[in-house]
């Protein structure tokens, strides 16, 4: 196996690449208006759901800084996990290409073999983007307040949505890896729901027994929604002994290791995937 | 002699511990022909393939594609080969122009050469009509033309296509025949497996019979018919002039006529084709036999690859090859 230098040439090929393929990936998106319709109403209507069903009974057990109002509780947790949802379809996506021999035609193409898996991460990323845009918006005109300044908002989608994209690699992985499509959609919801459930998304986890609160409490899903709570609600949406600071780091330090970890692992699977 | 634009030389392929899929495989590939890899399914057609457009590495042996060794110099075999699947790897929700583009854009052309050589190649590939059409709405046929062009727009040298007429409708596989046949006029040398025999038969130059990952018999298909044991000349004569017929024959070929219930007509080994028609008419003529049908059969290819992939070696021209197939392949015949 031979390394190869990057030079300015081969990384402005790669680039090209991925633009090539992001393009048509969202254009998968785009051109299959039953997809995209059920894509955004999902994720909306899941919040609605947990707005409506949960809000009540929990409002109770909110810190203060929620006054009183579930909604502002929940919408900083429902992006978290909307951006973890959101990196489903690069499962898929990849799947598909390689039961349907796209991916064997691209392997035997002069390409950057980064392209292909940048370019269906980053197009799943530009999706969540806007599915979160529309359930802030959404959160908002039903009564979500943000308590800090516009910034502390801004940062909180952005944490979200580059935590979102580490979770893209891990699905590219499990997309490659995974034969059977029936099986790959088992495996995302076996990862995905466990993680987003047991965690501060919908709920505090101080009601929970004491081993799955020590889970709950330090798994990644509920450091982003800590963090994004901490940036876009303030101190008071944490418990004491955290930070929002040291939320937002300890999150940003997840996303990376994540990506340490999945985005060579994922190339390596994509090398030897043959359909 | 020019230099094969393919050289496989001793190619092991293992699947697990069991499966030798290909199983000390070499051939050489002239540039320029439509090169068939014929073999019944599992025989590893497309392992072979596979390993040649650089998706496999193989376990043992040397590849050598358009000058470049697959595996130290995959990337530059890349740039010179184009591969069609067993399915055609396109995006349905784009159109067919956007589809060769795309693949354009890949192999490293710009944007505007994309753009022109796509418009190039649509039009000779009769698809320029429907370019701006998506893809879902395309037929069978069709979608493995933009298949094939999405293929060309890299004006590849070596062109692989696997089983590229599967599940197509007749008057479609037709058209690909002749499409791919233009291709090679273009210098483009074209490497494609098939289980239909009339496929190889009406498109390649030379084939290859693959069978259990060995090579069982390579050559024009004329050679491989050649091998299987020239033409047979069949005589649809009354019963009732079996004997007689059969006597007055005995001098015009070494191995005696004899009467095949199969085809219900008497068969002979046309060694010397025409010639030997000719001389059977004489000797019948000279004994007042009139047959009521004559046919000089070249054997078809289906008689070859039966005879080379398993069936009964002792098969021969007297002995119909149906009722060969009828008894199954032989299990453990040596073929290779």
């Amino acid at each position: 196996m031979s390394i190869i230098a990057v030079t300015p040439r081969r990384l402005s090929r790669a680039l090209t690449h991925t633009a090539v393929l992001t393009r048509r990936n969202l254009l998968a998106n785009l051109r299959l208006p039953d997809v995209l319709l059920l894509s955004t109403i999902q994720p909306v209507t899941f919040m609605l759901m947990f707005l409506y069903v949960f809000g009540g009974a929990i409002e109770s057990a909110l810190p203060p800084v929620a006054q009183g109002a579930y909604i502002n509780w929940l919408i900083p947790g429902i992006l978290a996990q909307s951006a973890v949802f959101g990196a489903g379809p690069t499962a898929y996506g990849l799947n598909n290409d390689r039961a349907t021999g796209v991916i064997d035609r691209f392997r035997s193409l002069p390409m950057a073999r980064s392209a292909v898996l940048a370019g269906r991460t980053l197009a799943d990323l530009t999706r969540s983007t806007a599915i979160l845009l529309l359930q802030l918006g959404v959160g908002v005109a039903l009564g979500f307040r943000w308590q800090a300044n516009v910034f502390g908002l801004a940062a909180g989608v952005a944490v979200a949505l580059a935590f979102g994209y580490a979770c893209s690699w891990i699905m590219a992985t499990l997309g490659l890896a995974v034969r059977n499509t029936e099986a790959i959609q088992a495996a995302v919801y076996l990862v995905v729901f466990p993680f987003t459930l047991v965690s501060s998304v919908f709920l505090p986890t101080r009601t929970m027994p004491g081993w799955l609160q020590t889970f709950a409490e330090n798994q990644p899903i509920t450091i982003v929604a800590n963090a994004l709570r901490g940036l876009m609600l303030g101190q008071g949406a944490l418990v004491p002994g955290q930070t929002v600071t040291g939320q937002t780091m300890l999150a940003i330090a997840w996303t990376a290791a994540i990506l340490a970890v999945f985005a060579p692992l994922s190339v390596r699977v994509y090398r030897r995937s043959v359909s | 002699m020019e230099e094969p634009v393919i050289t496989v030389d001793g190619v092991v392929k293992r699947f697990g511990r069991d499966v030798r899929a290909l199983d000390g495989l070499s051939l050489t590939i002239p540039a320029g022909v439509i090169y068939g890899l014929l073999g019944p399914n599992g025989a590893g057609k497309t392992t072979l393939i596979r390993i040649l457009a650089t998706l496999l590495p193989a376990d043992a042996g040397v590849v050598r594609v358009a000058g470049f060794d697959v595996r130290r110099d995959a990337e530059a075999v890349r740039a010179r080969i184009g591969l069609a699947g067993q399915y055609a790897a396109i995006d349905n929700h784009l159109t067919g122009r956007e589809n060769t583009e795309m693949v354009g854009r890949l192999y490293g052309l710009s944007r505007r050469d994309a753009r022109t050589r796509t418009a190039t190649v649509l039009e000779r590939i009769g698809l320029i009509d429907v370019a701006d059409r998506r893809v879902k709405t395309y037929s069978g046929g069709m979608r493995r033309r933009i298949d094939l062009a999405a293929c060309l727009v890299g004006r590849p040298q070596v062109l692989f296509l696997d089983e590229p007429t599967t599940g197509v409708d007749p008057a479609s596989r037709r058209e690909l025949w002749e499409l791919i046949r233009d291709l090679v006029g273009g210098g483009t040398t074209v490497v494609l497996t098939t289980q239909y025999l009339e496929e190889a038969d009406h498109l390649a130059h030379r084939i290859a019979v693959i069978n259990r990952g060995r090579l069982g018999s390579e050559g024009t298909t004329q050679q491989l018919k050649d091998r299987t044991g020239g033409a047979v000349l069949e005589l649809s004569i009354p019963d009732t002039q079996h004997a007689a017929a059969i006597e007055s024959l005995r001098h015009v070929t070494a191995v005696p006529a004899s009467y095949d219930r199969q085809r219900g007509a008497l068969v002979l080994p046309a060694t010397d084709g025409v010639a030997t028609l000719r001389e059977a008419l004489r000797a019948l003529d000279t004994a007042a036999i009139t047959p009521t049908d004559v046919g000089l059969h070249k054997p078809s290819l289906d008689d070859v690859f039966l005879t080379l992939t398993g069936a009964d070696h002792t098969v021969g021209p007297g002995r119909p090859f149906a009722a060969v197939a009828d008894t199954g392949a032989h299990e453990g015949s040596e073929t290779s």
